[in-house]
């Protein structure tokens, strides 16, 4: 399993996920920086948190017309995995690789709390750690969480089971509480929450450990 | 060149004595840019001019500290090659007048502080401190600020992990926003502000330099008026993203050895940054103000001298290093300009600051006299007045007690601060081991199994009643609050917020409660490392409380063994350690049920500090912690004893039976009463630690059990955990759900 973190000007949880990574792995795992073109050597592409080009314009529209996003595409059109975790889902939104876009919480507040998610479903390389319908607890820390979709994409998304993760108690005003999506083929996965962060039970909590633990097995 | 007058010379807030003493420092007249240079460097926020005779008397040694007061932020060494960097600093006058940006850039100049050393920013934390609820600017106050601080710190990628919040009429036109800042650098690899060696170039990194915030640093020192709004401009405007990458880019060519000397562009931008590099080297500067990157056209010496532009940084580089240094700068899309030449100093050993602006020389300034020759005021002061202790039996007991519990926990300041917190980002980096909302947030050092904790405190009415008292209570508060995560209080950043220094009792504040820090720094090993003064905190003449805020920094070695302050589980047994006499002159119980605003002498004296027993009774709760015996630890401070259980009750969702223990005193003066040198712990192993206590004469009382949903106390008194923690988690939303909060 090789895995790598893409690096933009100012992502800012690359190494929580580099951290959790390396956990599971066991291996080194590579930082990318957005400038570079080639990715072909990586089962596992994450895109990571934080606030890439300030959020400026839009969250997450200036990375995704990065240097790197032409190899990610590739990455992912050859049936790579790929995960992006908040600003990371919200660059794939962004790219076209994922459905839906991410709006300004319902509230208008950043909000940076545990909550509670529904696995959706367990059939992925992301989430086969997972048993359906299990409720697990991960921290949310986004201002811009609130998923949208129209009608249509909503109805063929649901329809393909694309959805990863919802909300038991929906924080930032998501459509149907959806915290996070899959392509259709289901190896990209985007979701608001971060697993990342809840690998460590020192720092509260575990429910993050069995996606990271599943991507390693999986892709080994 | 426009001749200076005395209007001139009033307008940039020197008195006619200090004009005299820049006439004879030059030995001529100086042109505007000069004067500028002058007002900014004399102006109080950055000459300390009032405050610097009393700050000296404060202890700053221990053989942990690497770094006291005088450079950016302090440094103490925490074992492994690894040292510790914080600093807290107030942006107070700004906040107020635009709230969002104000609070902003005090958080993005106090990382800068930090990383300027060399050291990763890896926790945030901030005190504020607002008018009354009621007050029709408050709301729109407390949104402003904490999106500011969490817009800053959440983009930046660094935890914000606790603080405090209080609000009280005496801010009402002058908040405070104190900003804390700690950072994690190698021992080895620290970085000052001293430039040295001749003909080493001066470069500029970072953003731009516009019109903005020229003047602030003057602004801060003086006190408010009316007109205040009107300063607007004199505010700075944040760009956190371009901080992000000073951060990245500073902290990779640190790695390498070309830096010299750096310094970041605080208050007073490029004047500040320049001469303090000059000055602490010795050296002489010559600088192309031409070479500066501008935001906007045809600025001149004055303006580019006197910007406090955000995110840039000066550094002096080692000869030949300009080419690497550029692109790491490059890479991370930032400015980098060369824009200066370290000089010889002159015969008289003085270094000089030269200008050219357009190919003129624009100023020529003697650096020493300057940055170490600023005015020292010995001001008046006169000592505030004793005031009586108020016996337990003098303060009117509540109707009910449970219900003062629920009053107390749901009022404005005993209420939750989920609200606050929630709107930053506290886990971001990996390392939060204990969240906002318990005595102190814990902090591992990454990759390791040490961690620090970190909490800021003060009781200004406490100060303000008496200010030697206070200033030991807020230093032993911030000891306590770390002792009861297991940590060992280490060092101190200090925050003075204070009024007018002009006037004599304003004066006699600060005098006072320099002196009780002085006093519990000394007692508790813990001394000052770095601080801010604030002064001029006035609108139309009347002073806030005064308001010395304490930053404490403390070592955890093995994090696996500290506490929180929830229950640690059912049936544990409650022990209370140190005594209680009942005192409640000054406390929130006199303030938020008795109604008093603590202002007058029948409000009397503050609780007194016993240094002697802070340390005997911290010493012993944290020998309990790491031996691993306790299974929470909360310190009992504002609300008394009652007040601390339901807040352990409250985090755990576990009530307690607690036996009447009151003995001869009041119930509610057993309860409420704010003794200090107390902290609550729950054991499954009751007698052992109480033998242990006993052994080493530390005051320990058992007095109950955890279990179920109610908080009881004796056979009459009951409130259920769910109903406190509903009073408790909705002041705040509901306070700022009204729609002037926007």
């Amino acid at each position: 399993m090789k895995a790598c973190v893409i690096v933009f000007p100012a992502s800012n949880c690359d190494r929580d996920m580099q951290v959790a990574l390396e956990r599971s792995t066991g291996k080194k795992v590579d930082m990318v920086w957005h400038r570079e073109s080639d990715l072909s050597g990586y089962d596992l592409v994450a895109v990571p948190g934080g606030f890439s080009y300030g959020d400026y314009l839009r969250c997450g529209a200036m990375a995704a017309r990065s240097p790197i996003m032409g190899a990610i595409k590739k990455h992912a059109d050859r049936g790579g995995l790929l995960l992006g975790v908040c600003n990371g889902f919200q660059i794939l939104t962004e790219a076209g690789l994922l459905p839906g876009v991410l709006m300004r919480n319902a509230n208008l507040k950043f909000v940076c709390r545990d909550v509670e998610l529904t696995v959706e479903r367990n059939d992925t390389a992301f989430a086969s750690g997972y048993t359906k319908g299990q409720k697990i607890r991960i921290p949310v820390a986004h201002h811009d969480g609130n998923y949208f979709t129209d009608d249509e994409t909503l109805k063929r998304i649901e329809g393909n089971g694309q959805v990863a993760f919802r909300y038991v108690d929906n924080p930032n005003g998501s459509l149907n509480s959806i915290a996070g999506v899959y392509n259709e083929r289901g190896n990209v996965l985007g979701l608001m929450p971060h697993p990342e962060r809840l690998v460590d039970a020192q720092l509260g909590g575990t429910d993050g450990l069995p996606m990271f633990d599943a991507l390693a097995k999986g892709a080994a | 060149m426009s001749k200076i007058t005395p209007e001139i010379v009033a307008e940039h807030g020197l008195s006619k004595e200090e004009y005299q003493l820049v006439l004879q420092i030059m030995g001529r007249e100086p042109n505007i840019t000069e004067l500028g240079i002058f007002s900014v460097m004399w102006s109080e926020h950055c000459s300390y001019k009032s405050s610097k005779k009393w700050l000296k008397t404060l202890p700053t040694e221990a053989p942990w500290v690497i770094c006291g007061p005088g450079e950016n932020a302090g440094i103490i060494d925490i074992g492994d090659g690894d040292a510790a960097i914080f600093k807290m600093e107030s942006h107070n006058h700004p906040s107020y007048i635009e709230p969002y940006q104000g609070a902003a850039t005090g958080v993005g100049g106090i990382m800068r502080d930090v990383f300027t050393m060399g050291a990763r920013p890896i926790a945030n934390l901030n005190a504020l401190r607002f008018g009354r609820p009621e007050h029709p600017k408050t709301r729109h106050l407390v949104h402003g600020v904490v999106e500011g601080i969490g817009g800053y710190g959440n983009c930046m990628g660094v935890p914000t992990v606790g603080g405090e919040c209080e609000f009280n009429k005496s801010y009402d036109g002058n908040i405070l926003v104190n900003a804390m800042t700690v950072g994690l650098a190698k021992a080895n690899n620290i970085f000052y502000c001293a430039a040295a060696g001749i003909g080493n170039p001066v470069v500029y990194v970072g953003s731009k330099t516009g019109r903005d915030g020229i003047h602030g640093a003057t602004m801060a020192s003086t006190e408010f008026t009316e007109d205040s709004e009107e300063k607007r401009p004199t505010v700075q405007v944040g760009d956190p993203f371009t901080e992000k990458l000073l951060l990245e880019a500073c902290l990779e060519l640190m790695q390498t050895d070309a830096i010299v000397a750096i310094q970041d562009m605080g208050a007073a931008g490029l004047t500040s940054s320049s001469f303090e590099m000059a000055s602490s080297g010795g050296v002489g500067i010559d600088m192309n103000l031409d070479n500066v990157p501008q935001r906007e056209q045809n600025m001149t010496a004055y303006e580019m001298m006197l910007s406090e532009s955000q995110e840039r940084m000066l550094m002096v580089l080692k000869p030949g290093k300009e080419d690497m240094a550029r692109a790491i700068f490059e890479k991370w899309e930032l400015d980098f300009a060369v824009i200066g030449t370290l000089t010889e100093p002159d015969a008289d050993g003085n270094g000089h600051m030269v200008l050219y602006h357009k190919g003129e020389k624009v100023a020529d300034l003697p650096i020493n006299p300057l940055a170490h020759a600023s005015p020292e005021y010995d001001r008046p002061w006169v000592p505030t007045p004793k005031r009586e202790t108020l016996s337990p039996e003098s303060v009117a007991a509540p109707t009910s007690i449970m219900g003062a519990l629920k009053t107390m926990c749901g009022g404005a300041n005993g209420s939750s601060r989920r609200w606050i917190w929630e709107q930053y980002d506290h886990m971001v980096m990996g390392d939060t081991v204990q969240r906002p909302g318990g005595d102190a947030a814990v902090v591992r050092v990454h990759g390791t199994q040490k961690a620090l904790a970190m909490t800021s405190d003060v009781t200004p009415r406490y100060v303000f009643a008496d200010p030697v008292m206070g200033g030991r209570q807020a230093v032993a508060e911030t000891w306590r609050n770390l002792t009861a995560t297991g940590a060992r209080p280490l060092a101190i950043t200090d925050n003075m917020n204070f009024g007018n220094p002009q006037r004599p009792e304003i004066m006699g504040q600060f005098v006072g409660a320099v002196e009780g820090i002085a006093d519990a720094c000394r007692a508790l090993d813990y001394p000052v490392v770095s601080g801010n003064v604030s002064l001029y905190n006035e609108t139309n003449g009347t002073g806030i409380l005064p308001t010395p805020t304490i930053g404490g920094v403390g070592l955890i070695d093995d994090v696996s063994k500290t506490v929180g302050i929830g229950f640690g589980g059912v049936g544990q047994a409650i022990i209370i350690i140190g005594e209680t006499h009942g005192h409640l002159g000054q406390s929130q119980y006199l303030m938020e049920i008795i109604g008093r605003d603590g202002l007058a002498m029948e409000d009397g004296a503050p609780p007194p500090v016993d240094l002697a027993l802070e340390r005997k009774n911290g010493d012993f709760v944290r020998g309990e912690i790491i031996s691993g015996t306790i299974s929470a630890c909360h310190d009992v401070s504002d609300g008394g004893i009652l007040v601390a259980l339901a807040e352990m009750a409250m985090t755990a969702n576990i009530g307690a039976k607690i036996e009447d223990v009151s003995g001869q005193l009041p119930l509610h003066a057993w309860g409420f009463g704010e003794d200090q040198a107390r902290y609550i712990i729950t054991t499954s192993n009751p007698e052992d630690v109480l033998e242990r206590a006993e052994k080493s004469g530390v005051w320990a009382t058992l007095v109950g059990t955890t279990g179920s949903g109610e908080l009881t106390i004796g056979d009459e008194h009951s409130i259920s955990v769910a109903e406190l923690k509903n009073a408790h988690e909705s002041w705040m939303p509901d306070f700022m759900s009204h729609p002037e909060a926007h």
